[in-house]
């Protein structure tokens, strides 16, 4: 076994090994561990298990890849998925906190009296959680199958067995604990990387101020100039300027990913575990201190990365590498398929130009660029061990968090909720360990046949989450008069209008060939893309909520003096868990 | 809480108290929405004419700065919420 199989190894199975140890130590003991870890996560803890929850394969993985190709246009998802914090601070956490129950549907039922609401609401839950599950437990199994070099399908059920194992016996409990370990996994196995590089490329370590200062090789040239130079001399748009799509497009699709954060509810569940409405607050901040962390070294990942791949290929102007000498991580992603060399001209020389008749980069999949980074770089071989790890921590605590998500609608909101509100404590708890089995296996099975959309997924997940659930969480709030008609029509047509827009050009049930529209651009409403589409979809949430509101009927008064209740922390805690 | 605190006192008191965190609210929002979208988005050409280090200002908001401008608001709003509690006497039993 060669050296960096075995540092992989020790890595993947060593961070496995404290995770086991971790849910075995905090296994739950009660429904209100197994949902809301008992009420007492410290904010500094929560902060940072929602660092983990939140940051996905898509973040740790794809994000830096994307803006390394983007440039400017990635900035979309730098903003998008951190400013949704900002709302979920000051606008949704504390008071669902105060309000004190285990799930988001739960609360939608109580504000809009109406159990009706409640169904809807984890009807849209479902969808959104399911459709982002799909991009994690896609991100494990290749994970695994690059770094264990077991195929797709092995690593697919490894990371199932990971998952059942703390997931079900901790439940919100034995997943809190362990995000903490994997937040600190993931951050250490994405910044030491950058440092190197960016120490490398400029003579500063922190990645932050790399990215803005000059190169380390004497020409005193700043990264950013010298990198859109070599972008635009090959024809590729300006790195520092380039747009994703039109400037509203942009607009829409940073406001949507916003506040698909703020309504996605495996995010706001874990407001719930705190033990206080101050400390919902503050456990946000720390939260964002967490994600910003690693958002704000991204950018630096993804350019030095874009450099770093340009210089490789192209050392100095017309002085293109000769594929025959091509490094030895070149060899490595040539063999996974996702990158492809194709010598157009039939010279020996790799030529990576914008023009695609001429380009014989054929294939350069975003998603290695930061797992094959610290191999362009010559980082020694336990930072990429460690970078694997990483990955793995970053997949593997999401897809935890979205399947108590999922679990705990079904067993808590439809099965206690609804249908047996005479189910004991003990039973529940049972129930919600044999729904997240059934959910894991769920998202097993989609991760092994992916319905053929699986790239877009996770943006499309946001914009349901931002049609359906924020609007209908923030007039509950707001509105003291808004009614349960008002708010069910609100979720029905903006989910309605989210999903039809997105079937429309990406094909009906994603089934490719049906989108009667077309999926291209001159067809989309005012330029905007599908995965953008879901601030349009809380629009006319909001839109049709008042015009029903205005047409109808107001909340009852006991519902608005339940409002005036969880708006101050002060008094009690509405009847929280006792039904 | 004495006697003399009508229910009508109560009420008002938490009226003021849910209107002072509004404005707040708006005031961080404002804030919010002005570097992100404002800076980073819709005005990011202009910007992009002043340079800080190699960074163009624009590109900065968008990559960095906006984020660390979050950060600031949500600390910001918790502290100033905190003292709202404290004035309206509206903070948890403990």
């Amino acid at each position: 076994m060669d050296e960096l199989r075995l540092y992989t190894y020790i890595a993947v199975f060593g961070t496995f090994g404290l995770y086991f140890a971790i849910a075995w130590w905090a296994r739950a003991g009660s429904t209100s561990d197994f949902y809301a870890a008992g009420g007492g996560v410290t904010p500094l803890q929560n902060g940072m298990a929602i660092g983990a929850d939140w940051m996905s394969a898509a973040s740790f993985i794809s994000m830096a890849g994307l803006i390394a190709f983007l440039g400017y246009g990635g900035s979309v998802f730098l903003m998008g998925w951190t400013g949704g914090y900002v709302l979920l601070a000051m606008c949704l956490a504390p008071y669902m906190r105060k309000h004190g129950k285990f799930t988001v549907p739960e609360f939608i039922g109580d504000r809009f009296y109406s159990q009706t609401a409640r169904t809807v609401a984890v009807i849209c839950l479902i969808l959104a959680s399911l459709t982002y599950i799909i991009g994690q437990m896609k991100g494990v199994g290749v994970a695994f199958s690059r770094f264990l070099e077991v195929d797709y399908d092995m690593g697919l059920y490894i990371g199932m067995g990971v998952v059942f194992v703390y997931s079900v016996l901790g439940g919100m409990k034995g997943i809190t604990y362990t995000q903490i370990a994997q937040y600190c996994v993931l951050i250490t196995a994405y910044t030491i990387p950058a440092i190197f590089i960016s120490l490398e490329l400029t003579g500063n370590p922190i990645p932050q101020l790399g990215l803005g200062s000059t190169l380390a090789d004497g020409s005193g040239v700043y990264l950013l100039d010298k990198l859109d130079m070599v972008v635009t001399d090959l024809g590729f748009k300006e790195y520092t300027t380039a747009k994703l799509g039109s400037g509203i497009n942009m607009f829409a699709y940073t406001m949507s990913l916003m506040i698909g954060t703020a309504g996605l509810p495996h995010v706001i569940m874990r407001f719930f575990t705190v033990p206080s409405v101050k400390a919902a607050r503050q456990s946000a901040g720390y939260a964002l201190v967490f994600i910003a962390l690693l958002y704000t070294v991204a950018p630096a990942v993804g350019a030095m990365a874009r450099f770093n791949l340009m210089n490789t290929i192209e050392p100095a102007a017309g002085e293109n590498l000769v594929y025959e000498e091509r490094p030895q991580w070149f060899k490595d992603w040539e063999r996974t398929g996702l990158l492809k060399f194709e010598d157009k001209n039939g010279d020996g020389k790799i030529q990576y130009v914008a023009d695609k008749e001429a380009n014989e980069m054929v294939k350069v999949d975003r998603d290695i660029m930061v797992l094959a980074n610290p191999s362009i770089a010559n980082l020694p071989n336990w930072v990429i061990a460690l970078v694997a790890a990483g990955g793995l921590a970053a997949a593997l605590s999401t897809a935890a968090g979205l399947l108590l998500a999922i679990s705990s609608a079904i067993s808590h909101d439809l099965m206690k909720g609804m249908l047996t509100p005479d189910m004991s404590e003990k039973n529940e708890l049972m129930a919600g360990r044999i729904t997240m089995t059934l959910s894991i296996l769920l998202a097993g099975y989609l991760g092994l046949n992916p319905p053929g959309f699986a790239a877009g997924t996770v943006a499309i997940a946001f914009g349901l989450a931002a049609s359906s659930i924020f609007p209908a969480l923030m007039m509950g709030i707001f509105s003291r008069n808004m009614s349960s008609k008002a708010a069910i029509y609100g979720m029905i047509s903006g989910i309605g209008v989210t999903l039809l827009y997105v079937f429309q050009h990406k094909g009906i049930m994603f089934i490719p060939g049906t989108s009667f529209l077309g999926g291209m651009e001159p067809n989309w409403f005012l330029g905007i893309s599908p995965n953008a589409f879901g601030v349009i979809g809380a629009l006319v949430n909001f839109g049709v909520a008042f015009i029903v509101l205005k047409s109808g009927e107001e909340a009852p008064q006991e519902i608005k003096e339940m409002v005036d209740n969880f708006r101050s922390p002060h008094g009690e805690v509405a009847a929280a868990h006792d039904h | 809480m004495s006697d003399d605190n009508s229910e009508e006192k109560i009420l008002e008191n938490q009226n003021s108290y849910w209107q002072d965190n509004l404005r707040l609210i708006l005031t961080c929002l404002v804030i919010w929405f002005v570097v992100s979208f404002g800076f980073g988005l819709l005005l990011v050409d202009v910007l992009n004419e002043i340079r800080i280090g190699g960074y163009k200002l624009g590109f900065w908001f968008a990559q960095q700065g906006s984020i660390y401008t979050f950060l600031a608001l949500i600390f910001w709003y918790s502290k100033k919420m905190g003292e709202l509690d404290k004035k309206y006497n509206v903070e948890e039993d403990s």
